[in-house]
């Protein structure tokens, strides 16, 4: 606890604090395209799609195949193991069309929950055997971020202090490899919105569990400025009869990383759970309204929000792939406003903005 | 862990932060005028005054009268136990006087460094027995504010885990009590300054004590906004060879608390430890010059570096009472100037600061 062995040199920590300011750079966010084959497999049977590894990449070519428009609004695309070897169907690996655009690639590293025995149903999350191997090769083949995703929910009696010691500790771990290879971890501690909680709840968990993850990252002697975080927005349960406004997710939302989330941190990319497209880009927008000094970048990591409307669009018909790439740039040139409080559209353009007191929360 | 318990209300967090935004309020700072019967015994021999009751009182006199000048630059007053009870010439209560300048009224509440058995020396802090009584009583006496001092020390073998994770929890037990009184909690984990280790150890150790810090604080669910951090600026040891600029110091501090203190803390009101005055002001200058992005205030809370002069100059005489009150005063205004990083010392250009900063990843 007395001596620092620095884990890093000076070169390799400008290395990656400049990787995490492009991804999060003003007006950008990041496309999450790294949706497992399992994953995959719920989204294509909704849209009666079959899923086969020929059907996962050319579904994946309608988004990177977006034009020059995205540019300035995606600073980074996660991608699944095996899209990252895949091709457009001119050969050029999918790798290569994103960087060439200057936009950085990054990789989801971990392999899945798995149960904690003795808890009430809650998860760890495993893929640490290797994790060095793999990173130095995730380098070379172009990777210069990686994601990795923790799940806590909320009931009774969850999330434990098992269940946040050990998600935390496991996170921090994982970071602490990626740096060594010159990869930045973005870093995702998702807490469900499963359940009848309300907001303060919700809230308070995700303080407790963003706390505990930050004393694990400096435990663990991650470089903060190197890193990302992907967290949930502080929002009620799916069954909570009580309505928010906008506003009142920005606040609590804010308020709870302004209490845990140190300033080192480059930026803060949130997932977009369950939330629809346009409810994604609206609480984001209010986010970057709020008021309270945030001294972070407040930005997305969208899958289902960035392309919901794109998949309904192509339904896995050739003829329909421009129409659905035009959804796609749509939502991420929204986004893009949104993460600049710039956001216009929506229900709450006409309605007046409610202030709640930050001393409330 | 799952279940929120609030022992706040909306009202009572109000005050909370409303008191701490007050005490760093935009050129202010904190007079640390809390010594013991025992630190003020050392000063006063410094000066060849004798250590006695009226003495002090006349001594903490000289700084709550200090004119108008000095109004504007003071946030708060740290008051030992015993001047709390104290009056001016006029009869009034030392805290109803310094309240009426507009100045918030703290106390120093804790009853000094014991020993850490079986570690190298070192030491957590005592004072919570009957602290929650002590507070309520405080805060009927005026008191808005009040500080508690941990000690840490670098060496090859500390801060030993235990004497962080032990200092922690103490300073988070204490700020949670005073918090359910409607006082505002300073934390202040002092690391020494003895030794002679580098600047990039001193700012290692104040990064894994403010991490430790911090989640102590969440642990005890303390609220954040209604609190202020008192901790070192991050400096070589007394006996380091190499001489560090005052920018390097900057950026080393400015990292470290980076790392490690939430935005949702109001404000950070650095010690002064073995400082000189004129260093203490110029390195908090040069810090507020920092490029670095700072959500917090950064301000001053200093015993030796605004009293320093005023306690040479008044010699224990009363006739001296003027020049005393001089030198505060002059302090008072630098240090005013350089929690908004607009001090420029004499015969220096601090205008060349900002130019002088390393590009941050080095650190």
């Amino acid at each position: 606890m007395t001596h620092q062995f620095p884990a890093l040199s000076s070169g390799q920590k400008q290395e990656l604090q400049e990787i995490a300011l492009r991804i999060v750079a003003p007006g950008k966010g990041i496309l999450a395209a790294d949706e497992s084959v399992g994953s995959m497999a719920k989204r294509l049977k909704q849209i009666g799609v079959e899923n086969t590894e020929e059907n996962r990449r050319q579904y994946r070519q309608i988004l990177f195949r977006a034009d020059d428009r995205i540019n300035s609004c995606i600073g980074g695309v996660i991608f699944f193991h095996e899209t990252l070897y895949q091709h457009a169907d001119d050969g050029t690996p999918f790798v290569k069309m994103i960087k060439d655009r200057g936009i950085p690639v990054g990789i989801k590293v971990d392999k899945g929950v798995v149960p904690l025995a003795g808890t009430n149903g809650e998860s760890t999350t495993q893929g640490l055997d290797g994790l060095s191997e793999r990173c130095a090769q995730y380098k070379k083949d172009g990777a210069n971020f990686a994601k990795w995703r923790c799940v806590f929910k909320i009931s009774e009696t969850t999330p434990s202090k098992l269940s946040i010691e050990e998600n935390a500790n496991v996170l921090a771990r994982y970071s602490s490899i990626c740096q060594q290879h010159g990869i930045v971890p973005i870093v995702e501690p998702e807490i469900l919105s499963d359940g009848d909680h309300d907001l303060r709840r919700c809230q308070y968990v995700t303080e407790k569990v963003l706390a505990a993850l930050y004393k694990a990252m400096s435990d663990h002697h991650v470089y903060l400025e190197g890193t990302l975080l992907k967290p949930n927005m502080a929002t009620p349960g799916h069954s909570c009869p009580t309505k928010y406004s906008a506003e009142e997710v920005a606040m609590a939302t804010v308020t709870a990383l302004r209490r845990t989330v140190p300033p080192a941190v480059t930026g803060v990319t949130f997932l977009s759970g369950g939330q629809s497209e346009e409810e994604a880009s609206v609480h984001l927008n209010a986010i970057n309204n709020c008021s309270l000094v945030k001294p972070w970048a407040l930005t997305f990591s969208y899958g289902r929000a960035l392309q919901v409307s794109a998949l309904k669009t192509w339904r896995g018909h050739k003829e329909n792939e421009s129409a659905a790439t035009e959804q796609f740039i749509k939502r991420a040139e929204v986004n893009g406003l949104a993460c600049q409080g710039k956001y216009t559209g929506g229900e709450d353009s006409e309605s007046d903005q409610i202030y709640v007191a930050n001393h409330a929360y | 862990m799952p279940h929120a318990f609030p022992f706040l209300t909306p009202d009572q967090k109000k005050e909370l932060s409303d008191i701490a935004l007050k005490i760093v309020a935009k050129g202010k700072g904190i007079l640390a005028a809390d010594e013991s019967t025992g630190s003020v015994a050392k000063r006063f021999q410094s000066i060849n005054a004798e250590n006695t009751e009226e003495n002090r009182r006349l001594y903490r006199q000289l700084l709550f009268t200090a004119d108008e000048r000095a109004g504007p630059c003071i946030g708060g007053v740290i008051f030992f136990h015993e001047t709390l009870y104290q009056k001016t010439d006029a009869g009034k209560t030392f805290p109803e006087h310094v309240k009426s300048r507009g100045w918030v009224v703290g106390i120093k509440v804790d009853k000094g460094v014991v020993p850490l058995a079986g570690t190298n020396g070192e030491t957590t802090t005592q004072g919570l027995d009957g602290l929650y009584e002590r507070c309520a009583q405080y805060k009927k006496d005026g008191c808005d504010f009040a500080k508690w001092r941990c000690v840490l020390k670098i060496t090859s073998t500390t801060p030993s885990r235990l004497a962080i994770m032990e200092n922690c929890n103490v300073l988070a037990r204490y700020a949670s009590i005073c918090q359910m009184h409607g006082i505002v909690p300073i934390v202040e984990p002092e690391i020494l300054p003895d030794g002679d280790h580098d600047l990039k150890r001193t700012q290692y150790v104040t990064e894994k004590v403010l991490a430790a810090m911090y989640k102590a604080l969440s642990d005890h669910h303390v609220y954040l906004e209604g609190t202020l951090l008192k901790p070192n600026m991050v400096t070589a040891g007394h006996s380091c060879s190499h001489k560090y600029t005052h920018q390097d110091i900057a950026m080393a501090t400015v990292t470290a608390l980076r790392r490690t203190v939430p935005p949702a803390v109001p404000g950070i009101t650095f010690l002064s430890g073995g400082q000189s005055e004129e260093e203490a002001s110029i390195n908090l200058n040069v810090m507020n010059q920092c490029p670095l992005h700072r959500p917090w205030a950064l301000t001053f809370s200093y015993g030796r570096a605004l009293q320093a002069s005023a306690l040479k100059a008044w010699g224990g005489k009363p006739e001296n009472g003027k020049a005393a009150q001089e030198e505060f005063i002059k302090r008072a205004l630098a240090n005013s100037l350089a929690c908004q990083g607009k001090y420029v010392a004499s015969g220096d250009s601090t205008a060349a600061g900002e130019s002088l900063f390393v590009a941050n990843h080095a650190y």
